[in-house]
């Protein structure tokens, strides 16, 4: 974490340095006296209309948190501070009393008062209403009830208003992480007259944000979006600039080519064809760090040879035999970070020396020992497959992995590529893949459980490899009921020995957030979660 | 002349009919299920995935999808994209940009190949000759996109002499060097189909006869010997028209031209298929409609062509 930290904070001292000689004048275009510059960062056409529970994907996300201010917001080491939450208090971890701060209005002048966010997350929760991130009211009470097919209840039973800036949330089990969930975009806020046109309000919304829509129409498809500051908000995350506008492009490269000839201040990711030379190019300008991507394959625990205790001496083979460190320098030019656990280096809790993860080294002749060992139980003649999408960039590692199982192993080891992401989740989700396959995890907020839970608990959601553990889920929950957070993120350290003794996925590395900006820009920092934290680059 | 063109009109129709049939089978083939992919590997709802098919009537078989999608053609209501956009305000948008860079592309490769073809016609066998057709070769032999990267880095990064990636609303100006790079392969064929025939032409009875007539060179050079040249150019730069909208995927991604490519490539990612096949149908109706004013060009060449 530290690391990080020094990274970030070295980067934006660099461009503060670099910039006080440049007297540039392009400032003043905004007219909003500030001195803070017209930004122009990337983007891409969102994949929904900007209606916060129906969307999931960074070109719509980084989109929402410039235009809405939620119960609280992350700062870049990804600790969550409130936003527009008076407080949020709990005494079970299983109900929460949400207060919000009297006096704060949408961009249109409206007040956000507590029914507002009841309101939003009921639309969202409803089933027949078919939001993308409707899961995310999961945990609340009643949400069974509304996602049945028709529905059986119109609203969350859980959430009810007590005043007009008070709100109170039941969950059916406690959930010491709850709050930290709570800066997703999934639990903003909808004006009133959002529900009157819901297609409309999503393509001209009003958010209560840092931000606002500089026009209705302003959001020019498949082109950009752009947006003035929010004079109505007046919280943590005030924007330092004159005006942020998102340009949309269909490919990194171009991305990249408009950074480097200066039509671009901030970009947010480095196209692979420039991986290799992006430092050099961009100097002190470039960012490098860890992010809260966590990537694996999953060895399905239906897969013949891969169950009880010659499974376990299998899996533990494979993740010795792989040289993490080589492939992420060689590969990936070291923009990506080896794992060291289950989680991500980002979030609060982790640890490089949970105990078990030595599997993690690149230990030959132990993974050929272990094979063997495995090999004396049931001799192994199949060929071990890695599923994998075409169409992401992944088919280089694949190849280099197994590689290294067919030299380290003496097996028949491939890769399986599928055309399609679509493809390949088809196949995973109705179990009818042969093999194992790639598998990643995105936090949805910056919460070491979130990492785990939702992964490896009997029967969750994106379990997609069927491990099922009741040690773990005991302990699984225990941790849900904790309310104090580092009570709690020491089970999940223990949740964590047990999977790296049972590997349901091989940990492979965390992707790194890999972007940079240009000499006029300063102040750039990426949040826990890759974005640049957009409100605060100034521009010279 | 009327009735020529009635007919030609009329051949579109199962050509219309047979190309999007065609292309709607080939995207109905991608496999996954493109609802799913919405949700990315995040958990679904059964509850969402039923509605969501319902609305796109992705849960009907390939033959009616294709039923909906012509009745939608007839009530010109090209449907909606998963972000909710109608199809056709989506298709307004990207077509201006992308005929806009056609047309300099196209210009780009009939003045300067045209031109040059014109003058290595005139010297076949000289060293400008040798030359030119030498580079033209290497022209053909590059691929369009280390062109588009090339030529983005130098003239665009390093020189600054361009915009290096052009955005919305592109001005003429920003088109020029993404128009180059499109019109480059074709340009290498404009030039050598202009060069042989101008060569050919040199040695014929009717230029011969003109000369004798004591006209002067520049207008025989001219006026007999490139119009009548120009006739198998023509043919090219209008079937060629088509093939740049269409082919226009790679320089617009390289260029970030938001035109038709673009919005191809995005709705083929999403497996968007109403999308996909209202694009490539107009593409389709582009390319016949070029041909056919191409046909019709030939009898202001020639005066001998006469449509009946």
């Amino acid at each position: 974490m530290k690391g990080v930290l020094g990274i970030a904070a070295l980067a934006t001292l660099a461009a503060c340095g670099g910039n006080d000689e440049d007297q540039g004048g392009s400032g003043g275009g905004g007219g909003t006296g500030g001195t803070g510059g017209d930004v122009v960062v990337n983007g891409g056409e969102p994949q929904n209309k900007l209606i916060p529970t129906n969307t999931n994907e960074v070109n719509g996300g980084r989109l929402l948190d410039s235009l809405w201010a939620g119960l609280v917001y992350y700062k870049a080491d990804g600790t969550p501070e409130n936003d527009i939450a008076e407080s949020i208090s709990s005494t079970d971890a299983q109900t929460y009393t949400i207060k919000i701060k009297s006096g704060t209005k949408f961009s249109d002048g409206t007040p956000v008062a507590a029914k507002n966010f009841v309101d939003a997350w009921n639309y969202g929760a409803l089933g027949t209403n078919t939001q993308l991130s409707s899961y995310f009211f999961q945990p609340i009470e009643g949400f069974d009830a509304v996602q049945s097919d028709p529905p059986t209840a119109q609203t969350l039973s859980g959430l009810a208003v007590v005043d007009d800036t008070t709100f109170t949330v039941k969950l059916v089990q406690p959930q010491s992480d709850f709050p930290l969930r709570l800066g997703y975009s999934a639990f903003y806020p909808l004006p009133d007259n959002a529900y009157d046109d819901i297609e409309a309000y999503g393509e001209n919304p009003v958010g209560n944000g840092p931000y606002k829509l500089k026009a209705e129409g302003a959001w020019q498809h498949n082109v950009r979006i752009d947006f003035v500051p929010n004079e109505n908000y007046d919280g943590p995350r005030k924007a330092q600039n004159d005006s942020l506008a998102f340009v949309f492009y269909e490919t990194y490269d171009a991305a990249y080519a408009a950074l480097q000839s200066g039509d671009l201040d901030v970009l947010d990711n480095i196209p692979p064809s420039a991986l290799a030379t992006f430092q050099d190019e961009l100097g002190d300008r470039a960012v490098n760090q860890p992010s809260a991507v966590f990537q694996s394959f999953t060895i399905p625990q239906k897969l013949a040879h891969f169950e009880g205790e010659e499974g376990k001496l299998r899996r533990q083979a494979i993740s010795y035999a792989i040289d993490r460190a080589a492939i992420c320098k060689s590969v990936f030019s070291d923009t990506r970070t080896p794992a060291k656990d289950f989680t991500s280096p980002v979030i609060a809790g982790y640890s490089e020396t949970v105990p078990g993860n030595e599997v993690l080294t690149a230990d030959a002749a132990k993974a050929k020992q272990l094979w063997q060992q495995a090999d004396a139980i049931s001799p192994y003649t199949d060929t071990f497959t890695i599923g994998y999408n075409a169409d992401g960039g992944h088919q280089e590692w694949v190849d280099a992995v197994t590689a290294l199982l067919r030299q380290t192993l003496g097996i028949k080891a491939e890769g399986a590529p599928y055309p399609t992401f679509a493809a390949l989740r088809t196949d995973v989700t109705d179990r009818t893949i042969k093999g194992a396959f790639r598998s990643g995890w995105q936090a949805d907020y910056p919460g070491l459980f979130n990492f785990i839970g939702p992964l490896y608990a009997t029967g969750a959601d994106s379990n997609d490899g069927d491990y099922s553990n009741p040690e773990v889920d005991a302990k699984l929950s225990q941790a849900e009921s904790t309310t104090d957070q580092d009570a709690a993120n020491k089970i999940l350290q223990e949740v964590q020995t047990i999977l790296f003794a049972d590997l349901p996925a091989i940990p492979l590395w965390y992707s790194n957030a890999s972007g940079g900006y240009a000499e006029s820009a300063s102040n750039v920092e990426f949040g826990w979660n890759s974005v640049p934290l957009y409100y605060q680059v100034t521009k010279s | 002349m009327g009735w020529y063109i009635g007919r030609r009109l009329l051949q579109m129709v199962p050509v219309f009919f047979g190309a999007t049939l065609l292309i709607y089978a080939l995207v109905f083939a991608l496999p996954g299920d493109p609802i799913r992919a919405l949700f990315g590997d995040k958990p679904v709802s059964p509850t969402a995935l039923t509605l969501l098919r319902e609305q796109y009537h992705l849960d009907q078989p390939f033959f009616v999808q294709y039923l909906y999608f012509l009745k939608g053609v007839f009530t010109l209501d090209f449907g909606t994209s998963f972000s909710g956009q109608p199809v056709i305000s989506q298709i307004a948008r990207a077509f201006p940009v992308t005929i806009k860079l056609a047309v300099v592309a196209l210009a780009i490769e009939a003045v300067f190949g045209i031109v040059f073809g014109f003058l290595a016609g005139l010297r076949r066998g000289g060293v400008f000759d040798s030359t030119v057709l030498f580079l033209s070769l290497v022209v053909i032999g590059i691929p369009v996109f280390v062109l588009g990267f090339v030529g983005q880095y130098f003239i665009g990064i390093k020189w600054g002499i361009a915009r290096a990636t052009v955005g919305g609303d592109p001005a003429w100006a920003d088109l020029i060097l993404p128009g180059a790079v499109l019109g480059a392969l074709s340009f290498a064929y404009v030039l050598r189909l202009t060069r042989n025939s101008v060569a050919e032409g040199l040695s014929a009875d009717h230029v011969r006869t003109a000369t004798a007539k004591g006209l002067s060179r520049p207008r025989v050079m001219t006026v007999h010997v490139l119009r009548n040249s120009l006739i198998p150019v023509v043919t090219f730069l209008g079937t060629d028209l088509g093939a740049l909208m269409g082919g226009a995927v790679v320089t617009e991604g390289i260029f970030n031209v938001p035109g038709v490519g673009n919005l191809l490539y995005q709705s083929v990612i999403r497996q968007e298929g109403p999308t996909v096949v209202s694009v490539v149908t107009i593409l389709v109706l582009v390319y016949l409609v070029a041909n056919l004013v191409v046909d019709l060009l030939y009898a202001v060449l020639d005066p001998r062509i006469r449509y009946v």
